[in-house]
This record gives C-alpha cells, structure tokens and sequence, in this order.
C-alpha cells in the first residue's frame, strides 16, 4: 500500500532518491505496525524521537501496536527542539 | 557571591552617573537579571507612569553567572515599561555585552531621566562616561556599531544601540547589540530612544571574580556542559538546524499560525524551515545557511549566519546586503512568512536583516503586516494607503517594501509602527489583531497547543513564547510528552514552566540549554557560584516570585483579569485544518485552576496568604 514518508533534520538520508521537500511517496506492505515501518525504511527507532502519524505523535509504546494505513503520512525527526 | 555587587545609576537628565551597592537582600529573593532589575524597577517607578516619559526607567541587568564560564553565561536582560504592552517588559538577549558589562565590574545599569540631547554611554571597566551622539542620531544600528568602533579605535568594544524606528516611536522597535543578538520584544529600544540615549558601548577586562566555590564551580560547570553535549538537542539538533528545524514539526501537527491566524497550517512551510536553509539555491549553488554561530560561552551554538541570492529582487542594487549576516530564527521565520503566507526565503532572510540593521521586532513587525494584509483583503486598505502597492497574503513584495517603510518611517510604514493593535483600532477592525496585552503571538497556534494558549494570556509581558514554553512538552516531549490537544493538566504545566523560566533568566544564561537541564542541573552551578543554599527548590520559588513581583507591576499599571485572554478568533473560530480540526483554545475552561495554583483571587489578584508565603511586599 501507499503512504508518504517524510523524514527531517538528520533523518533526511534515509529518504528514497525521488524524495522532494523532505517527503517521499512510498510503498509498503500491508498490515505494518509504525516500528515495522521505521525498521523497514532502515531508520534506528531511537533516533526516530518524535515519530508523527497523520499530524499526531505516536508514543513510543504505541509503536507496535499502532498499524498504518492507505495513504497514512508518517512524519519523522530525530531529538529536536527550537523556540 | 558571583554577583559583582555594584551598580551604575546613569541619570540622564543631569548627566550625572554614580555607582551604588547592590541591594544584599534582595539579591538574594530575586537572585539577578530578570528578578533583580524587576524588583528594582518596581519600586522605582510609578507602574502606571508613562512608557516613554522621562519618568520610566531602563534597566541593563546581568545574572550571576554572566560573564563566567559555565554554558551560555552571555545572557543580558532589559527591564523597562514597554510602550507596546504598557506591562512591564523584560527582554533577554545574548551575544557579548552582558558578559562584557559583568566584565567591566557591574551587575547592571539603571537608566533614568532624559537626555537633553543625544548621547551614548561609554563604560571601560570603572570608567563611565556620556558621550555626543549628534552624529549618530537618525542612523541605524549597524551604521552606530561601526561609528563607534572606528571613534575608539577598539575592536572588542561591545555595542549596543537603537535604529531609526525606535527614534521615531515605533511601539515594537528593540536593542540590538552585536550586530544581530537582539533585546527585541515590548518596544524597548523606543524607551531608550526616548531618552536621547542611542547606544551603550562597554569595554571590560577585569574578568569575573567573586566564585564562591571556585572548585566546586569548574566542576558543577563541566558536568553541565557534558550534558548540554551528549544531548540530541543541544548537541546536534541546534547547532545544525538551528531554532527553524521546527518550522515543519509545527506545520506538520497543524499548530502553525498562518494568514493572520485565520489558517494552522502553511503549504509554503517547508520552503521557508531550517532544512530550506540547507539546500543549495538554484542561482549560485550556494545555500542559504553558511554557518551557525554562538553567543558568549554558549556551546550549543544554535544561532544562523546566512546569505541572499545576490540576484534576489529585495536586494537588486544592495550590494551592502550581499554579505554573511544574522539569519533567521523559527519565530521571525514564522512571523514574516507563514502569518502572511510568504514561502520566499530570500525575501524573509532581507526583512530579518533590516530588522536587525534598525532595530525592530520581527515577530510583531510581521505580525502586523499580517493584520494589514487582511483588512487590504477586506477592503479596510486600499492600494493608495499601502503605499501604490497590492498588500494581499503571500506578497514578498509588500513584506519588503513594508520592511523599508517602517526602517524609514515613511509612507504606510507610520502606520505600521504602531503594532497590530493599535493599527486594528485606527482602521476599526480591533478584532483582528493577534495579541495579548498588546503583543503580537509567536509561532504556536493556541487552537493546536493548548498549554501555549494558556502561558500567552497570563505572560507577564503579553503574548510571549519564552516565558513558559509548554511547547517543549506538548510537541517536543521535553522532559515528558503531553497532549497538545487537551487543557487538562495544562494550568499546572504552565506554571511550572513560567516558575522555572523565571529562575533560569535571572542566572544569567540562556533558556535553551534547559532542553537538556532542569533545575537539578541548574542549581549546583549557582550555588557554587553564589553561596548560600541555592537549590533547585529554592531557584523555582524565586520564580514563582518574580512571577508575582511581575503580576502586581501590572495590576498597578491598570491590567485586569479581564485581559488574561486570547483574541475571539482563537476562542471561536476553530481550527480547519489537521488534529486540532474543530477546537478552539479552551483558555477560558483553563483559567480558574491557574488562577487557583498561583495562589491568586477569581479576579487574577495575588491572595494576602500568597504575597506572605513569597515574601512580596
């Protein structure tokens, strides 16, 4: 199935090369937990901080229990913070 | 001790300057910078005084560990009556002039009176002395660093000095030391203007002395500076993306203020973020980012030095701006691009230099253009009155020009000094200005973040993120995640936020590194280099105090209760877009319990019980 990846900050290298403004439309198969997907775009899921399903932070417990769907978008940054 | 225990009292109605002691117990309630010169102030001036009369008084403060060795110690603060909020203002900066005064041997400086005629003051370690400013008066900021530079021959001299807008009244212009570290918020630069006082230049050697535990220090110093380095954040994260990194986490959990906060979300966000600044330009291959940059003693280093594309149509014949100066921040990016729907780089990185070349704040300048941009979307503003031009969203035209206008003071830009409210009540449309206590937002949309609505309608110097930055928990999970969506648990959230923020301003270093310390980590530091039972428990009292001393300076200067509020659209108008699709900011559901936590009456009053239990007097 189809969802779009977007990677940030020094997340941005695992991006497939037809990435563009930090975002990618990926395939991926189905019935796939959010960890599942992280280790299957080869990112460390601990690295992976601030993991955003649809605009909403996925906790970390969550992870493997959250499933991902048909054109779900699956944001992700390392640590970050601003102000 | 730390503290250099000694004060300059600068009067410039009669030139004379004379050096006093500094208050021993109150040191100790107030600790310094943000605490300090506030209680100061409080009982120096008349709250409910004029802002730009000769009655109010400036301070320059330092903290206790401005100026030593331990991480960040830079930070300098400005406390006054600003002209914008009529609230008491403190604005913070960084870069070299606070730990140069505390250098030069003084804890702070206090303005007060009015020059008969321009001057700067000139400070060399004991030496102070006020000086012609003829010859400066009527430039702008960067044209004073160079003149005085040139003048005392003194490279490492340290500046800081207002532009033409705060000379010519601008109720958001700023002190912009260094060349681009600002005390920008609240219109302070206009109050120093208004006392024909352009610039303060200090030149200290003597070093900071007065460790109480020098051991215990070098150790309490290093064990911090450790964490700060081994932290993703302030190890990695700003240093390499600076405060802009989250310009798309922002957008992308539809938090993102955008149109004049008609909008949460932006689609230009991603053109206008810290990863944008990275990429290489199509024109020179360059990017826009050259390199980051710190303030004194800062191992995070977050801040930006950035170029134009020297083919950019702002700058087409500017060849002066064709250089490395300071870039842009999250908030100035935010406030000139996303609130009025302008994705051109180029463009938002030449208005952050001319505000730095003036002197005026970015978030309000831009958040008033937004205003602005709506009414001429109304058709409140014709073309004629925005200067021949068209002044809709998105118009990097119009940002510039604006821009120009306001450093100028010509045209449309009179109008636009005046800050979004007052430019909303000229033309009518009061509703549409995007304040609290007359300051415009910073780049958190309430209606998204909840706790961030709650801190902007209580912040003691109006709208104002860094005060108590719930969005490191709510968005950033700093130090543990709570929902952005939700007011439950909110009001104890933002009080301790706004307690402990109190505390950090007034040690002298910077806010940042608490993305990786907390009080814990804090304290050890001054207590070593104080003496005296700093603990972590202590240091959030004193926060807690200063909040107080803070709320009463405004009660007495005529604020209510009834401006602990957001703007209606916040409260009505829900959001359209993203998670927070359908609620508005609950501040008003969040009030009472935060009014209850502080200890105040239902009216917003700090109970007898709380003033007794914090010491105020």
């Amino acid at each position: 199935m189809n969802i779009t990846l977007k990677c940030f900050a020094s997340l941005k290298r695992h991006l497939p090369n037809h990435a563009k403004a930090n975002q990618a439309p990926v395939e991926i198969n189905e019935n796939m937990s959010v960890h599942q997907a992280i280790d299957y775009f080869k990112i460390d899921r601990e690295e992976a901080y601030l993991v955003i399903l649809n605009g909403v932070f996925v906790c970390p417990p969550d992870r493997d229990s959250t499933m991902l769907k048909e054109n779900d978008t699956l944001a992700l940054w390392p640590e970050v913070a601003g102000g | 001790m730390s503290w250099a225990g000694k004060l300059l009292r600068v009067n410039l109605t009669t030139a004379e300057i004379t050096t006093e002691s500094l208050n021993e117990e109150w040191k100790n309630d107030y600790l310094g910078s943000r605490g300090l010169a506030s209680k100061y102030l409080s009982e120096e001036i008349d709250p409910a005084c004029d802002p730009l009369s000769a009655e109010n008084k400036m301070i320059m403060a330092t903290g206790p560990l401005t100026g030593t060795s331990a991480a960040t110690a830079g930070r300098y603060v400005v406390v006054t009556k600003g002209p914008l909020t009529n609230c008491i203002a403190c604005s913070n900066s960084g870069g070299f002039i606070g730990a140069e005064m505390k250098n030069a041997g003084w804890d702070m400086v206090i303005f007060e009176g009015k020059s008969p005629k321009p001057v700067y003051l000139y400070v060399e370690n004991d030496k102070a002395e006020l000086l012609d400013a003829d010859e400066i008066w009527g430039t702008s900021v960067w044209n004073t660093d160079e003149w005085l530079h040139n003048k005392h021959q003194d490279p490492l001299l340290r500046i800081a000095a207002v532009g033409r807008p705060a000379e010519n009244g601008c109720f958001y212009a700023g002190i912009v030391n260094d060349l681009h570290r600002a005390a920008g918020r609240s219109g302070v630069g206009s109050v120093m203007a208004s006392k024909n006082l352009k610039a303060v230049a200090i030149r200290g050697t003597k070093g900071v002395g007065n460790i109480s535990d020098p051991e215990g220090f070098m150790k309490a110093v290093n064990e911090g500076k450790a964490v700060l380095a081994e932290n993703p954040v302030t190890g990695q994260g700003l240093p390499a993306y600076g405060t802009q990194v989250l310009m798309n986490v922002i957008n992308e959990i539809g938090a993102l203020p955008a149109h004049n906060m008609k909008d949460v979300q932006f689609d230009g966000a991603h053109a206008i973020s810290g990863e944008a600044m990275h990429e290489p330009r199509k024109s020179d291959g360059k990017p826009n980012l050259t390199t980051n940059a710190a303030c004194f003693g800062c191992t995070i280093a977050c801040g930006r030095i950035s170029t134009i594309d020297q083919g950019h149509f702002s700058v087409e014949n500017k060849s002066q701006y064709w250089g490395n100066s300071g870039g842009l921040e999250y908030e100035a990016a935010w406030a000139l691009g996303a609130d009025n729907g302008v994705d051109d780089l180029d463009a938002l990185t030449y208005v952050n230099f001319i505000c730095n070349e003036e002197g005026f704040d970015p978030i309000t300048f831009g958040a008033t253009v937004a205003a602005a941009m709506e009414m001429y979307e109304d058709g409140v503003l014709t073309k004629e009155q925005t200067g021949g031009i068209e002044f809709n969203f998105g118009s990097a035209l119009a940002l510039t020009k604006a821009a120009d206008w306001v450093a100028a003071n010509e045209g449309f830009g009179v109008d636009l000094a005046l800050g979004s409210k007052r430019l909303c009540e000229k033309y009518g449309r009061p509703e549409l200005s995007m304040t609290v206590k007359g300051q415009e937002f910073p780049a958190y949309d309430p209606r998204g973040i909840q706790g961030i609505g709650l801190n902007y309608a209580t912040s003691n110097r109006g709208a104002c993120h860094v005060r108590g930055y719930t969005v490191a928990s709510e968005v950033l999970g700093i130090p543990e995640k709570t929902d952005p969506l939700t007011a439950e648990g909110k009001p104890g959230l933002v009080k301790a936020f706004q307690d402990a923020t109190g505390a950090v301003d007034s040690s002298g270093i910077c806010l940042f590194t608490t993305f990786a310390w907390s009080l814990d980590n804090i304290a050890p530091q001054v207590e070593a280099a104080c003496g005296g039972g700093w603990t972590a428990e202590r240091l959030a009292e004193v926060g807690e105090r200063i909040w107080n001393l803070e709320r009463e300076f405004n009660l007495k200067a005529g604020i209510t209760s009834a401006d602990d509020t957001l703007p209606a659209r916040l409260r009505t108008e829900a959001a359209k877009t993203g998670p927070a699709k359908g609620l508005v900011s609950k501040v008003e559901e969040m009030m009472p319990e935060y009014y209850e936590l502080r200890g105040w009456s239902t009216d917003g009053v700090p109970t007898e019980e709380t003033r007794k239990k914090l010491g105020l007097s």
